[in-house]
């Protein structure tokens, strides 16, 4: 096992991305759509997510241990590659490229966001959509969170198709290309939920 | 006189692998169905340059000058490609030439793909066939099946994919999409399935297929055509049942 260290890496590294990252990521913009039914609605689904029992476990164990795995290991395969996207540029290559671009931009949008909120909330300020209407009164603040949340959800989308061919789901050409369209479609969906939900806090 | 129709060269020159490289531009007349290869030897014949000083002949690698081969690989107007086959008709002039910088420049336009054949090495790309003794005729493999691992067997270590490649630079030990399309090649092979396992464990390994990022330039690039992505995703499945056989046990090793 001891030489396989860089393939466990890789391939936990590809998982931990889908399950249970991108599986929060997809439940957190679902909360986080309550707010388009107004601050009531916004603030008890916030309590409820706020108040499940044993939190702080499902915290570290569901989210803050992978995602600072997938954030750092992430970090080092972005900068190992040598993006080529002048010479050769197909679609795929652009894919890449983007990846490991929006990785960047959704690591120092979420750091911000998990500093601004959840290390907040652990200082005693209280989450809710009050909060988050004085975050985004901002205009900069809220372009930095419309980016924040393309970019993320983009790297999810994408990701998941690297997902299936870096497991080996998806081995043809067609089957490719037919996840391309399914993820390209994810993409626009979840940008929907995410943006609309900015949209109701101004 | 016939008209006097030149085409002009801009060629990446270095001295030794240490120096630093430079270009230089050549005009070489024009005849019909001209190929790269053949206006390099034109300049080895007269080596003079666009301003009429006499110059070093270019030095540059080839062997079979049909595209079998690989050697004569080089980064033309951009693409790598082999110069065997790319005629001055169909490129766009100046044509610039450059060597494959993936690899270790020895001089010119000539690189060193020595890593490819280690690489080679390292994952047993051969079938064993070598006993004590007779070990007798091998399985026979469908015709089909024939069919469908030559497509696989016309990779000629040309290099092209790896220059194409994002993921194949100094900063990481990937081994590029050529030799990962060579184990799924012997795999394949009835015989050669009975290394199956230490082939995937090799690809599992430093350097091994993980690094494969999905850039998807190498089957744009490669001149044979071979289908390297799914190879690659092939693998992908295979090497995760391996894990699985490797960690949770298995009775087929």
């Amino acid at each position: 096992m001891a030489g396989n260290r860089e393939f466990f890496y890789r391939r936990l590294h590809s998982l931990l991305g889908v399950i249970p990252v991108g599986i929060f990521l997809m439940q957190h913009l679902v909360v986080n759509h309550y707010a388009t039914g107004g601050a009531a609605s916004f603030d008890k689904a916030a309590n409820f997510m706020g108040n499940l029992p044993f939190r702080i476990l499902l915290e570290t164990v569901i989210i803050f241990l992978p995602l600072l795995f997938h954030a750092i290991y992430g970090l080092y395969i972005a900068f190992t590659a040598n993006n080529n996207v002048g010479r050769y540029g197909y679609f795929r290559n652009w894919m890449f490229m983007l990846q490991r671009v929006s990785g960047v931009i959704t690591l120092i949008f979420v750091a911000w966001h998990v500093w601004e909120t959840r290390i907040a909330a652990a200082f005693g300020t209280e989450v809710n959509f009050q909060m988050m209407e004085n975050i985004l009164s901002s205009p900069f603040m809220f372009w930095f969170y419309v980016v924040g949340i393309l970019s993320t959800v983009f790297h999810f989308a994408n990701g998941l198709w690297s997902f299936l061919v870096s497991w080996g789901i998806t081995i043809t050409p067609r089957s490719q290309r037919i996840t391309t369209y399914v993820t390209i479609i994810l993409f626009v969906a979840l940008s929907y939920v995410g943006i609309s939900a900015l949209v109701s806090f101004i | 006189m016939a008209e006097n129709k030149t085409v002009k060269f801009i060629i990446s020159r270095q001295e030794t692998p240490d120096s630093a490289p430079y270009t230089e531009e050549f005009d070489i007349e024009y005849r019909p169905n001209m190929n790269v290869i053949s206006a390099l030897m034109e300049i080895r014949r007269n080596p003079v340059n666009a301003k009429g000083e006499k110059t070093s002949p270019i030095t540059w690698e080839m062997n079979c000058l049909e595209e079998v081969c690989g050697a004569c690989s080089m980064v033309i107007n951009g693409k790598p490609r082999q110069s065997c086959s790319a005629l001055v008709d169909q490129l766009e002039q100046p044509i610039r030439l450059e060597p494959m910088r993936t690899f270790p420049v020895v001089r010119d336009l000539q690189v060193d793909r020595s890593r490819m054949f280690d690489s080679l090495k390292k994952v047993k790309a051969w079938i064993p066939i070598d006993g004590t003794y007779d070990l007798g005729p091998g399985p026979r493999m469908a015709e089909k099946k024939r069919q469908w691992a030559y497509e696989l067997s016309k990779c000629m270590t040309c290099g092209v994919c790896l220059e194409a490649c994002p993921n194949v630079n100094s900063k990481s030990d990937f081994i590029g999409p050529a030799p990962l399309s060579q184990v799924r090649l012997f795999n394949a092979h009835p015989t050669g399935e009975l290394n199956k396992a230490e082939r995937l464990e090799a690809i599992m390994g430093d350097g091994g297929i993980t690094n494969c990022g999905n850039s998807q330039n190498c089957v744009q690039s490669c001149p044979k055509g071979i289908p390297l992505t799914t190879s690659i995703a092939a693998l992908n499945r295979d090497t995760t049942f391996q894990g699985f056989r490797n960690f949770f046990g298995s009775d087929s090793i």
